[in-house]
């Protein structure tokens, strides 16, 4: 009995011991970034290519010795596209897996939720091509690595364009879903803002399968231009029908927020049917979008998504998702810490370089400037996806300082 | 503003529409209607007839011609379907329709993952001369795509309807379905014979699937999109019609592209989902159903 208790006093201690002795060796252990990634369900396409893209990146730090002499562990689980499963995830990543840093799953649906946690413990969260969640949390550690900036830069840039070719009326377009709607309500009031008499207002729920009718409807109201806020679906469903219907000579603008276009399969399968859209796009490789570190990445990228099957050219996301590391990579170095307030601190007060160009945030944690592309699809070719390697199928109109090229208009004649 | 011509064009493109939906439903008017089992898998299993028909395009098959070679493989994975729903469930008792649910559900699922494993989550689309182009009718311009999906429901259900009333083992089928112990007393198996419907069933999903793909783009997840459609197509004609589910799916088709032209998109599902209601206040057992 007694020798049973001894134990019993030895094995408590031992466990005390070890206790306090784990934080020490933790602190010598990896540096753990911990996220969610749509890696199944309607999200996973671009979820598996950002992945991809941050994965490069934690190699490329850890072959240089890894962020203040430890090794870089990513800790990723599937969220599925789901925006339910998100606060687990997040609880789970913070307070089993004891992660240093957070980056947010891809897209705005799975991170809308976990934003009021983050904010509530104070974390640092890089946030991941999402579109203005921090609006009404107004986190003070947010910083988004999407291009957008401004909430209204998006459509003021294509808005913006369809003026200077002379468009007086526009047509309204999108999904009835969150993302889709947002945009929709901001493209209406900048056009209110302009002076743009809206002709058409449609919004279509996300089962539509046959968009011939929209089409039809679009082409009765004669716009001078057309803003889209569709999900790749349904970019792929209005299309077809505008290229068997026709949606008239009066149009001299198509496109806007048209998700899918940018990427690989749908471009592939669309082949001469993009020719003419003007679409939003966050990098492209033409030549005024060569910033340091752009070509290596995308050759590692590429080869990596070979053998995964995932979007082969990743243009959209991927440099995105390296960016993300490459400016926690800049903060960390020049801190000195892991300390999530002196991180953000960094982040809020510097230019950071990296390899989708300079990158500056604004207060509420989106770039300061807008980065968004307008670009318009030209002279691209049936099943090819070679193509789009290479400039001049895709041309910058804005913004200004990486445009490539003028409108081509009306949108009939530059379909051609 | 209202228009006539756009009227017009609605109630033409409508039903065209319509007979897709009633095409991609017809399998399920077999199985559900006829035969009743709850075959909640038949989306996924439209689905990956759609794969199949985007797989055999790489050997430039068209798409239509890839349904029809599918048929026969799509056959017998519907009498494996059903020998197995049969021998685990449907032979054990009266609630065999809650637990088939769960099973059919486990295989919508199967089918719904092992797609995204082996394919990945892209949108598949295919190539045919009959893709993108449009035909001019009275100054109305119809996607060719559609035609054919009209075309081909029709057929469809000509030919299931011949089949079902004019052949001996279609007669023995609507007999299943109608008393499955007198079709005993006769000496007829009538397990052989809901097994041989519902490879019928499944084969005529093969054909379907190819519609699908021909339509829109398919991704692994979009079956999830038609379990309302379908089962709301079915249950409006009336369970096991033929004819009843082609008239149901152009009076859904017809409703949806009149309300999304005129009145607005948003509103398109429910007015259909209203319509089945009000069907089902005034006749409960469907359209065409007995």
């Amino acid at each position: 009995m007694k020798s049973g208790r001894i134990h019993r006093r030895t094995a408590v201690a031992g466990a005390l011991a070890a206790g306090l002795a784990f934080p020490v060796l933790a602190q010598q252990g990896p540096i753990k970034i911990g996220m969610s990634m749509p890696l199944t369900g309607g999200l996973a396409a671009g979820g598996k290519s950002a992945l991809i893209g941050i994965e490069v990146w934690r190699d490329d730090i850890n072959a240089k010795g890894g962020l203040l002499g430890r090794k870089v562990e990513l800790i990723v689980y599937d969220d599925k596209s789901s925006a339910s499963e998100t606060p687990a995830i997040y609880s789970k990543l913070l307070d089993v897996d004891k992660v240093d840093l957070l980056f947010a799953p891809y897209a705005t649906v799975p991170t809308a939720p976990i934003m009021p946690m983050v904010k509530q413990r104070d974390l640092l969260l890089m946030g991941n091509f999402s579109f203005q969640v921090n609006r009404t949390v107004k986190h003070d550690k947010w910083f988004n690595n999407a291009p957008w900036g401004p909430a209204d830069s998006w459509a003021r840039g294509f808005i913006d364009l369809g003026m200077k070719a002379g468009a007086k009326t526009i047509a309204l377009i999108g999904a009835d879903q969150e993302f889709a709607q947002n945009l929709m309500k901001i493209a209406k009031d900048v056009a209110t803002e302009k002076g743009i008499k809206i002709v058409y207002e449609q919004s279509y729920p996300p089962s539509t399968v046959e968009f011939s009718a929209m089409v039809r409807a679009i082409r009765a109201a004669r716009a001078d231009m057309v803003f889209v806020c569709s999900y790749p679906p349904d970019s792929v469903g209005l299309l077809r029908a505008i290229n068997e219907i026709g949606i008239g000579d009066s149009v001299k603008l198509f496109g806007g927020g048209m998700v899918g276009l940018q990427f690989s399969s749908v471009m592939e399968s669309m082949g001469s049917l993009l020719n003419g859209v003007v679409n939003y796009n966050s990098y492209l490789p033409e030549k005024s979008m060569q910033f340091s570190g752009t070509t290596d990445f995308f050759a590692k990228y590429q080869k990596r998504a070979g053998e995964a099957k995932v979007d082969p050219l990743g243009y959209y996301l991927a440099p995105f998702g390296y960016a993300m590391g490459q400016m926690v990579e800049q903060a960390v170095n020049a801190t000195k810490s892991l300390d999530h307030k002196k991180l953000a601190d960094f982040l809020r007060s510097n230019e950071m370089m990296t390899i989708v160009g300079p990158i500056v945030f604004g207060p509420d944690g989106e770039r300061k400037e807008s980065a968004t592309l307008m670009a318009q699809f030209r002279g691209v070719t049936d099943k090819n996806i070679e193509q789009f390697r290479n400039p001049g199928k895709q041309i910058i109109l804005f913004p200004e300082k990486w445009k490539t090229g003028e409108l081509v208009q009306p949108f009939e004649k530059a379909r051609k | 503003m209202f228009s006539w011509e756009l009227l017009l064009d609605a109630i033409v493109l409508g039903t065209m529409v319509g007979c897709f939906y009633a095409a991609v439903s017809i399998g399920l008017s077999i199985s559900f209607g006829l035969l009743d089992v709850p075959n909640v898998a038949h989306p996924a299993l439209l689905v990956l007839a759609s794969y199949g028909a985007w797989l055999l395009g790489d050997f430039d098959i068209d798409p239509i011609l890839a349904g029809l070679l599918l048929m026969p493989v799509f056959f017998v994975l519907g009498i494996a379907l059903y020998r197995t729903y049969h021998e685990t469930f449907e032979k054990r008792g009266s609630d065999a329709g809650v637990r088939g649910l769960a099973f059919f559900f486990g295989i919508a699922f199967i089918i719904e993952v092992g797609i995204i494993m082996a394919f990945g989550v892209d949108q598949r689309t295919v190539q045919a001369f009959y893709i993108g182009k449009s035909i001019e009718i009275f100054d109305i311009r119809i996607p060719m795509r559609m035609v054919v999906a009209f075309a081909m429901a029709l057929l469809l259900s000509l030919a299931l309807t011949f089949y079902l009333s004019k052949t001996f083992l279609g007669r023995a089928i609507r007999a299943v379905a109608q008393d499955e112990g007198a079709l005993r007393l006769m000496g007829a198996d009538p397990v052989a014979i809901k097994q041989w419907a519902f490879g019928i069933a499944t084969a005529v999903v093969a054909l379907a699937g190819a519609l699908l793909i021909i339509v829109q783009p398919v991704e692994p997840t979009l079956d999830r999109a038609y379990i309302g459609r379908t089962f709301c197509v079915v249950v409006m004609a009336g369970l096991g019609s033929m004819s009843g589910t082609l008239l149901a799916g152009v009076i859904l088709g017809v409703a949806e592209t009149v309300v999304l032209t005129m009145f607005g998109a948003s509103w398109a599902p429910a007015i259909s989902f209203t319509l089945l209601l009000i069907v089902l206040g005034v006749r409960p057992q469907g359209l065409f159903g007995r």
